[in-house]
């Protein structure tokens, strides 16, 4: 039995689980809202981090049940993320490791989600559509790395689709993404919009470019509504997404697609991909906003499988670091 | 007459030996007038808005046709177009016949370990793509599966370009480089541990053309934004 408790706080989410074999045994995370309009910066990001971080996880060791001498070991966000943040949560993770007197680890987020989306659904080998604020990547496995096969060559969907809802001012609260998700409900009207699928690479600055400054301009004069925009952004950046994933599923002959990150619980995103797997007959799977998002039990469960594959990190080599590639982990669990 | 070509085809597709669904079209095997046959059937793709839909099928048709004529045109071997139907987005072409994808020839060369082979598979494919850029055509989708390996009889093997369907017209070394780039990240993620094999086709990329040298920059710049993406959440 292997108990690790994981410290995930990359960006505006402080998330802690602890993880016994594949059974979540608790989750618990806040996120920093910012008002509308804005996004949040790393210092002002870190300073809500360093608040609620004892409470969430005296929370997360109360919910499991558990106390520290039950914990094997104490996994953490290495990267990639927000400098700031990130050496916030790895100053505590590092304290109490050392007070429990238990081993570290430092995980790559990408890994977490990779790793707790497998977890989760039980998909065997599949392509994996990594989609969140920070980072578009299409990854497949093989010989012991996750390759990436596609991705973003300037900013990720995400940040477009931030970016875009500061623009036009929508609530951040609970994300922005989830909100022009329900505004994109109501909108009717599709406006065309740039289209940039390069091979099994996309590119969504110039969409953002191009909508920041129609949205001015067409809202002004009454030509759409803000709903027509959420919808039509929507289709056309999740269309590049389904087309490079089923590029890469082409490419390697692979029939399942596994969707992560925190754009990845939009439901029209899902909806768009699973018409694809149909087609294809092949298997889509998915998870909820629980894991999708950024959570501290992603970062527990890769933990969980580099601590049984022989990994520690040890104190002085408990650094982090803003860029942190997805290849360049060697994956020690899987054959 | 338009119509009855278009009722024509599902028909003559339906006879048609399917040979693989790709992430942008049917492929078929079949025989045109006489000849063995290659049909590239775009059908709708129904995750996609029909608006949306719509436009990207007929552009990319017509793009793919465009690209091939102009390619050819330069002396560049691809494939033949015998035919195209805008109404089904059907491109009819040529069969490229006793052929094989570079992919299929590395992965199985790499394990019988003939480096010279390889070797100068890279060096011609780093010509063809000179010569390609040269005619400001940019692929827009280059993978070691797009390229043909032709083996004649006489020992020489003859490298075909397919797949345009992604393909654009620019004399720009800034779009040149991002398709170097593309191919970079498909030719690494595809073949493991072959650095040295595509640094080889880069090479004989920079040394085929005086245009060259401009787009290997760009390449080094598009590399660096890909590693200086903020890389958050």
């Amino acid at each position: 039995m292997t108990v690790v408790i994981g410290f995930e706080g990359s960006a505006n989410k402080i998330g802690i689980g602890i993880i016994k074999d594949g059974e979540v045994l608790s989750n618990p995370r806040r996120t920093y809202i910012t008002p509308p309009g804005q996004g949040f910066m790393p210092s002002d990001t870190a300073r809500h981090h360093r608040a609620v971080i004892l409470t969430v996880l005296k929370e997360a060791l109360e919910q499991a049940g558990l106390k520290p001498a039950d914990i094997d070991c104490v996994a953490y966000t290495k990267g990639p993320g927000m400098g700031a943040p990130l050496v916030t949560v790895a100053l505590v993770a590092r304290t109490v490791a050392q007070l429990w007197g238990k081993p570290l680890l430092g995980v790559n987020h990408c890994i977490g989600h990779i790793e707790m989306g497998r977890l989760i659904t039980q998909a065997n080998n599949p392509i994996v559509l990594y989609v969140s604020g920070g980072n578009t990547q299409v990854i497949a496995y093989s010989e012991r790395r996750y390759r990436i096969f596609g991705e973003t060559i300037d900013i990720a969907v995400g940040n477009c689709l931030d970016r875009f809802a500061r623009v036009i001012k929508i609530s951040n609260d609970p994300s922005p993404g989830y909100n022009i998700e329900q505004m994109a409900k109501k909108g009717s009207q599709y406006v065309e919009l740039p289209y940039a699928v390069k091979g099994m690479d996309v590119s969504f600055s110039g969409i953002l470019s191009y909508i920041e400054d129609a949205s001015h301009k067409m809202l002004s004069s009454g030509q759409c509504a803000a709903e027509d925009l959420c919808f039509s952004l929507q289709e056309t950046v999740f269309s590049m997404l389904v087309e490079i994933t089923e590029r890469a599923m082409a490419h390697c002959g692979s029939q399942e697609v596994l969707i992560v990150g925190g754009v990845g619980c939009n439901m029209r995103l899902q909806e768009m991909m699973g018409v694809m797997c149909k087609e294809r007959g092949a298997k889509l799977f998915a998870t909820d906003e629980q894991f999708c998002i950024d959570n501290g039990a992603m970062i527990a469960q890769a933990g969980w499988e580099m601590f049984r594959s022989g990994q520690v990190t040890e104190l002085e080599d408990s650094w982090i670091t803003q860029r942190y590639r997805t290849d360049e982990v060697e994956v020690t669990w899987r054959d | 007459m338009a119509q009855e070509k278009s009722m024509a085809i599902p028909e003559f597709l339906s006879k048609a030996e399917l040979l693989k669904q790709g992430a942008e079209a049917r492929v078929y095997r079949a025989e045109f007038l006489g000849k063995p046959t290659i049909v590239k059937e775009r059908f709708p793709k129904r995750y996609r808005h029909p608006v949306l839909d719509e436009k990207l099928t007929h552009r990319r048709t017509v793009q793919e046709v465009r690209s091939i004529l102009r390619c050819r045109r330069a002396g560049i071997s691809a494939p033949v177009v015998y035919f195209v139907d805008y109404t089904s987005h059907c491109i009819f072409l040529e069969e490229i016949v006793g052929s094989s994808t570079v992919r299929d020839h590395i992965a199985s060369t790499r394990q019988s370990d003939c480096s010279n082979e390889l070797a100068w598979l890279a060096e011609r494919v780093g010509q063809i793509l000179a010569k390609m850029h040269e005619e400001d055509v940019v692929h827009g989708d280059l993978t070691t599966s797009n390229m043909l390996l032709r083996h004649q009889e006489d020992g020489e093997s003859e490298l075909f370009l397919i797949d345009f369907g992604l393909s654009y017209i620019s004399a720009l070394p800034e779009d040149k480089g991002v398709d170097l780039y593309v191919l970079e990240k498909a030719f690494l993620s595809t073949h493991p541990n072959t650095e040295t094999l595509f640094e080889r086709l880069l090479k004989s990329y920079a040394a085929a053309s005086k245009k060259s040298s401009a787009v290997i920059k760009k390449l080094d710049e598009v590399r660096l934004r890909g590693r200086k993406r903020s890389m958050v959440g």
